[in-house]
């Protein structure tokens, strides 16, 4: 088991438990000064209408992208990022949000291309948390400015980018496609009044499996599933291999980085990059091959 | 400030809602979802038909209309994600503003709307499950403005 693992999480069998924390445990470090509690959602909607008290927020869009080049923020802007919501170098955040943890994820995701590797997730992320009728909060939380050093982003252990995911599929090794099944198989693209917000081509990329990304976890709680059950699905039904390097697509990167905390924590898979630019990139390029 | 097509009661709300700092905005939009209520299981029970289900929306919503006296429609949402508050929000803007709205009316809502009441950092996904509903109240419309037309 690794270090500081919770029992009840470790007996699921993850390779990394240590980075799933239980809402009990969450309740009883809601005071703790060396833990920073983060929601990240997709409903911009949840945040304000309530939140775990003393949990900050960390809006995808606002926080972690940059404002005008399709890219994450840089050193600078977390560093700034962090200070703001009170986050030293030595804190420990835990992530959480809604549908399953999925947006939670991928801010753990960006985190992670700075190192700030004192991380976790709230296992059952908002959901459990709200099912167990535990307290929420509208109250603004105020936590004192923090000082935060941290490293230029690391773009080429955890993430992947175009070149690389057309380099990846030449070579047949394995690529995961998180996305529904109807966007797998191209019957589903974008809205005709929105172009500017999807592709012009369906499809996969080929040799790409389909996993939907939910499929990792248990839709009464938002739970993920324990080891073996994830191993039935990955490993089982789609043929990986542990150690496989595999990357992980999806529209913008945000489902597949579930699918690449699965595959990297939960299975200890060595190797999984996210391709952010995924399928609004990939279905936009001029002559990248497309498989229906 | 540019026009947005569709009901009268649509223009005012987006006139009212589009300036605001987005905080207030947010706040507004949950005031919106707190009112939400779920269809009437004498009109629709789970499970619910796929053909009412809004494409592309992550919250599991779903869209039925019945007649009113006067031919308009009248709305009716569900909303399976108990999360959805967008989702939830955008149901009750659409029935308060499209249900006895002349129906050439409620075919002509710009999907624009969407972005101008929940703002422009609305992310992709949502902004189309938003449009999905949108989509099938314009369905309903325009299936009553085609019965109409013979």
């Amino acid at each position: 088991m690794s270090a500081n693992a919770l029992p009840e999480i470790a007996a699921r069998g993850y390779a990394r438990p240590d980075v799933l924390v239980t809402t009990d445990w969450l309740a009883e470090h809601l005071d703790d000064a060396n833990v920073r509690v983060i929601e990240s959602n997709e409903d911009p909607l949840l945040y304000p209408s309530g939140h775990i008290p003393g949990a900050v927020q960390v809006d995808w869009a606002r926080d972690l992208n940059d404002p005008l080049t399709r890219d994450y923020l840089g050193r600078e802007s977390f560093e700034k990022l962090m200070a703001s919501i009170g986050v030293s170098n030595d804190t420990t955040v835990v992530f959480y949000g809604d549908k399953n943890n999925w947006w939670a994820t991928y801010a753990f995701w960006v985190f992670q291309l700075f190192g700030h590797t004192r991380a976790k997730v709230l296992d059952g992320g908002r959901l459990k948390w709200e099912q167990e009728a535990r307290p929420m909060t509208r109250e603004a939380p105020q936590h004192p400015p923090a000082t935060y050093r941290a490293p230029e982003r690391d773009d080429q252990t955890i993430r992947a980018f175009r070149d690389q995911a057309l380099e990846h599929m030449r070579a047949k090794r394995p690529m995961v496609d998180v996305r529904s099944p109807q966007e797998f198989s191209g019957e589903r693209t974008h809205m005709p009044e929105y172009p500017q917000e999807g592709v012009l081509r369906g499809g996969h990329i080929p040799g790409a499996k389909n996993v939907p990304w939910a499929r990792a976890a248990n839709p009464a709680d938002g739970t993920f599933k324990a080891a073996a059950e994830l191993r039935a699905i990955y490993e089982g039904e789609q043929g990986l291999k542990p150690a496989d390097d595999v990357i992980a697509y999806c529209r913008i990167g945000e489902r597949s980085s579930h699918t690449w905390f699965v595959l990297t924590y939960l299975l200890g898979y060595p190797k999984v990059r996210n391709y952010d630019g995924s399928w609004t990139e990939w279905g936009n390029s001029v002559r990248l091959p497309i498989e229906r | 400030m540019s026009t947005t097509a569709g009901p009268a009661k649509l223009r005012e709300l987006v006139a009212e809602l589009e300036p605001l700092p987005r905080d207030q905005r947010m706040e507004e939009l949950i005031d919106w979802a707190d009112r939400f209520v779920p269809v009437d299981p004498g009109i629709a029970t789970r499970p619910y038909p796929e053909i009412h289900r809004a494409p592309r929306c992550e919250s599991d919503a779903y869209v039925f209309a019945t007649d009113r006296e006067d031919g308009t429609l009248q709305l009716h949402f569900a909303v399976e994600n108990p999360q959805g508050l967008s989702a939830k929000a955008w149901a009750m803007i659409l029935n308060d503003v499209a249900s006895g709205a002349p129906l050439e009316e409620v075919a002509a809502i710009d999907p624009d709307a969407i972005w101008r009441i929940f703002g422009r950092d609305l992310s992709m996904g949502k902004g189309q499950g938003l449009i999905g509903m949108l989509e099938l109240v314009q369905r309903e419309a325009r299936k009553r403005i085609d019965a109409r037309r013979g």
